[in-house]
């Protein structure tokens, strides 16, 4: 039986940690398909970009609801598109600039995965704009 | 490249999905980025966000979401695929579902996303 996907990466054999990274990005997707697309069509088809700004998100996050689901989709996120890098990385170098690149990688993974945090966790009910 | 190696629509289906894979990861350094500000700096990212809603802005955020909609249906298909190989014989046909689905998707998203770019009213409105 044939067990490969014309578009995808092909499911590893060898089993442990790339088996598991396979099986996280169809995950992933599946949670990511529902969340990133129910979060464009809120941010740019029922709300328009010109009505947003720093006070529309105080009034999107008042409560802890959309702050744990804008979290979960973060934390998905993350996960999803910094290992689809790391599998580009892969495809198109090797040996110590491989190595180098997906350093790079995780710690800008890292990096986000960190600020986003801090933005959700943070940010105040009211926001103080100087005008 | 895209149309002479080997061709077809599975070597396009791949092609896109990367193109729009990291299309989407630098996106999201950037809205991570300006969510972050908004905290930080909330007066400089008012400013950010009416680029956003200008004629260029709207331009790109179309593009954005033909990428993440491109992505997701095709990821749908690679997933089916993968838990039932014996679909990957309509591979081509899921495919143009895809494509069909991404239209009928696509075509309010880009009235509704442009529509204010061209001094008109949104088309759908939510009493917002």
């Amino acid at each position: 039986m044939a067990r490969i996907s014309v578009s995808g990466t092909p499911r590893p054999m060898s089993g442990g940690y790339e088996l598991a990274i396979w099986y996280l990005m169809r995950l992933t997707a599946l949670g990511l398909f529902v969340l990133v697309l129910a979060h464009f069509t809120i941010v740019h088809f029922i709300y328009d970009p010109a009505v947003q700004n720093a006070n529309w998100i105080a009034a999107r996050w008042s409560g802890a609801a959309w702050r744990t689901v804008d979290w979960l989709m973060l934390s998905a996120v993350v996960f999803h598109a910094f290992m689809g890098m790391r599998t580009v990385i892969r495809d198109y170098t090797k040996g110590s600039t491989q190595m180098v690149l997906t350093m790079l990688l995780y710690l800008a993974a890292f990096l986000i995965f960190a600020m986003g945090t801090i933005a959700l966790v943070t940010f105040p009910a009211a926001v103080k704009v100087a005008s | 490249m895209l149309f002479r190696y080997r061709g077809s629509e599975g070597m396009l289906a791949w092609a896109f999905h990367r193109i729009s894979g990291v299309a989407v990861w630098a996106f999201i350094l950037l809205h991570v980025f300006d969510i972050w500000l908004a905290n930080v700096n909330p007066t400089l990212y008012n400013d950010l966000l009416s680029l956003y809603g200008s004629p260029a802005g709207r331009t790109v955020e179309t593009a954005l979401g033909a990428a993440v909609l491109y992505h997701a249906l095709n990821g749908l298909r690679i997933i089916i695929m993968d838990f039932w190989p014996s679909t990957t014989r309509y591979h081509k046909q899921l495919w143009y579902a895809n494509w069909v689905v991404f239209v009928v998707i696509g075509i309010p998203f880009v009235l509704q996303i442009m529509a204010p770019a061209f001094g008109l009213a949104a088309p759908f409105s939510f009493g917002g």
